[in-house]
Parts: C-alpha cells; sequence; structure tokens
C-alpha cells in the first residue's frame, strides 16, 4: 500500500504550477545582452564577432532543435500526462526565451556575414544554395511561429489555472511533438546546405 | 455573458478561422521576403510582392474584425500574450529592419520589405494572443 501510493506519478502541485513564470524572468538580461552583443557586432561590422554569433547561435539552435525532435520528442510522447506537465513546466518556459533569441542572433549576423561575402549576390556561384537556406528558415520560420510558440505558450497558461484541461494539454503538446520533429528534420537540410557554401 | 457561453469549456466554443488567418498571412509574408531577397543586389520583379503583401494585409486586417467580433472570448489575455508578443516581435522585427537599412537596401525593395516587416510585426501577436485566449475563460 505504502509503496503503490510511493510509486505513483504525484501532479505537480497547484501552488508550484500557478506560480509558473511563462518568460523566466531571470533569463531575460542574458537574451538582452545578446541582443544587444549582436547588434554591436552588425554596427561595427566584425567579422569576428558576426562569425562568433551565427556559428554559436546556429549551433545552439540546430542541436536545441535536433535534441527535441528527435530524442527528447519520443521520450515525452511516451511519458504519463503528469510526467509530461512536470518536464514541460521547467522545459517549456526556457525554450519561450531561448530559441527567439538563438533565431535572432544566428539570422541577423548570418544576413550580414553573406552580404559581406557576397553569398546574397545573385552572382555568386551557389547562390542556389543560399536561396534554399532561406526557403528552408522561412519553413522553419513558419512552423515555429505559427504551430510551436502557440502551443508552447497555450500550455503553459493551462497549466497556470486552478483546473488545467488536460484534454487541451494532451492536444497542445502532441503538436508540439511533431512540429519539434518536422524542424529537426529540417535542421538537417540546413546543415547540408551550410557545409556546402563553403566547398 | 450568457449562460450557455458560461457553461461550455472555452476549447469547445467553436471559432472562426482566425489562427489560420494569421498562418496563411504569416506564410505570404515570409514569401514574398524570400523572394526579394533572393534577387539582392538584382531589382526583381515587384507585382508578386505587392500582390503576395497586400494579400497578407487583407488577411491580417480579417483577423483583426474576426477578433474584434468574437463573443465568449478573454480579451483580457488577448491583449497581455498579445501586447508582451508585440513588444518582443518589435525588437526583433527592429533589428531586422537595422540589417536591411546596414546593408544598403533602399527605395523600392526596402519599402517591400519594411511592409512585410510590419506585417509580420503585427501578424504573430494576433497568432499567438489568440492561441492562448482560445483557452481561457471569458471575462467575467
Amino acid at each position: 500500500m505504502a509503496t503503490a501510493a510511493h510509486d505513483a506519478p504525484a501532479p505537480p502541485a497547484e501552488a508550484e504550477r500557478r506560480g509558473l513564470q511563462i518568460v523566466p524572468r531571470a533569463g531575460i538580461p542574458f537574451a538582452a545582452a545578446a541582443i544587444v552583443g549582436v547588434i554591436v557586432a552588425v554596427a561595427l561590422d566584425s567579422h569576428w564577432a558576426l562569425n562568433f554569433f551565427h556559428v554559436a547561435g546556429g549551433g545552439a539552435w540546430t542541436t536545441l532543435d535536433l535534441f527535441l525532435g528527435f530524442v527528447l520528442g519520443p521520450i515525452m510522447g511516451r511519458l504519463s500526462l503528469p510526467a509530461r506537465i512536470e518536464l514541460s513546466m521547467r522545459l517549456m518556459p526556457k525554450l519561450v526565451l531561448l530559441i527567439p533569441t538563438l533565431v535572432t542572433l544566428t539570422l541577423a549576423s548570418g544576413f550580414q556575414l553573406a552580404h559581406d561575402f557576397g553569398f546574397l549576390d545573385s552572382s555568386y556561384p551557389r547562390h542556389g544554395y543560399i536561396v534554399a537556406s532561406f526557403v528552408v528558415v522561412a519553413i522553419m520560420a513558419v512552423i515555429a511561429i505559427g504551430y510551436l510558440e502557440p502551443a508552447n505558450l497555450a500550455v503553459l497558461f493551462e497549466l497556470r489555472k486552478p483546473q488545467p484541461d488536460g484534454e487541451v494539454i494532451q492536444k497542445l503538446m502532441r503538436r508540439f511533438l511533431y512540429t519539434a520533429g518536422v524542424t529537426g528534420a529540417l535542421q538537417v537540410a540546413t546543415l547540408v546546405i551550410m557545409t556546402r557554401l563553403p566547398t | 455573458m450568457s449562460d450557455a457561453g458560461a457553461a461550455v469549456r472555452p476549447a469547445d466554443i467553436p471559432r472562426p478561422p482566425i489562427w489560420e488567418l494569421g498562418v496563411a498571412a504569416l506564410v505570404l509574408v515570409v514569401v514574398s521576403v524570400v523572394y526579394l531577397a533572393s534577387y539582392i543586389p538584382g531589382k526583381p520583379n515587384t507585382i508578386p510582392a505587392y500582390v503576395l503583401l497586400a494579400a497578407a494585409s487583407a488577411l491580417v486586417v480579417a483577423q483583426l474584425v474576426l477578433i474584434g467580433g468574437l463573443e465568449h472570448f478573454s480579451r483580457r489575455s488577448f491583449h497581455q500574450v498579445g501586447g508582451w508578443a508585440l513588444v518582443a516581435y518589435v525588437v526583433i522585427g527592429g533589428m531586422i529592419e537595422y540589417v536591411f537599412l546596414r546593408n544598403d537596401t533602399r527605395g523600392e525593395e526596402l519599402a517591400l520589405l519594411t511592409w512585410g516587416l510590419a506585417l509580420f510585426v503585427v501578424d504573430v501577436p494576433l497568432i499567438l494572443g489568440f492561441s492562448v485566449a482560445r483557452f481561457q475563460a471569458a471575462d467575467g
């Protein structure tokens, strides 16, 4: 009896859920510093700094998408609802801040570098790869902004209710898991394109 | 609020296709930006970009009208999420515009890219605000 009670998955405490921060305030200064950093890099046209933001931001974004899509996503799909809720409460607020910041750093610095190196010029021999990267990023942006982010935010707001609607949470998390898989696959396409450019 | 509206779960209240319109507008904006950016520094035929952006503008206006007419809807949640998202996307949009200006994008291309960016900055908060508010209890 005692063992059964011990083994049962306990849902997160209501007080913990209701105190959930949709956007973790502690992370905002770091995100702001990174954004200011990339603005300074663009203003100074520092190739080292632009490369740093593009490689570090893009590497982190790609890794995160691949990890969410192909590692954590399938694991979350097999968890019980209380376990999924518990994991989501801790993971999703971080993603709300982290992903848009990484995307902004990567794209702003990448566009500037591509301009400086002449990759944007339609006469560049591998311009087709650049256009392909625009298309892949565009699809990822639509998926992230149109599907993933709304589902993420709606789940977090649902969790803060006194009585969250389990059906709504499951439906939205299913959407989150599928789209994370699709963006993971698109990140593989990005890796192929980016490694084709300098060779 | 009527009793019928109060008794139904927010998720079960039928809504007009506001989210679908928002995603469609986003797709049109993104296609127009990719089309324009793929011709840099050449001058593309701008008619397709005008058509795409005009259609996206119509979809954003349609969203605003439909949201304005919603009943049993949590406007407080919509304004809270949409407002903060607007702040965030003004920053993101401002950065993208800055990069365009920094790279000497000028004239008609800049005007079209700025138009697309403005639609993006308005459209995303509408999508996010509506997506959250549709699952919240209506303001009492």
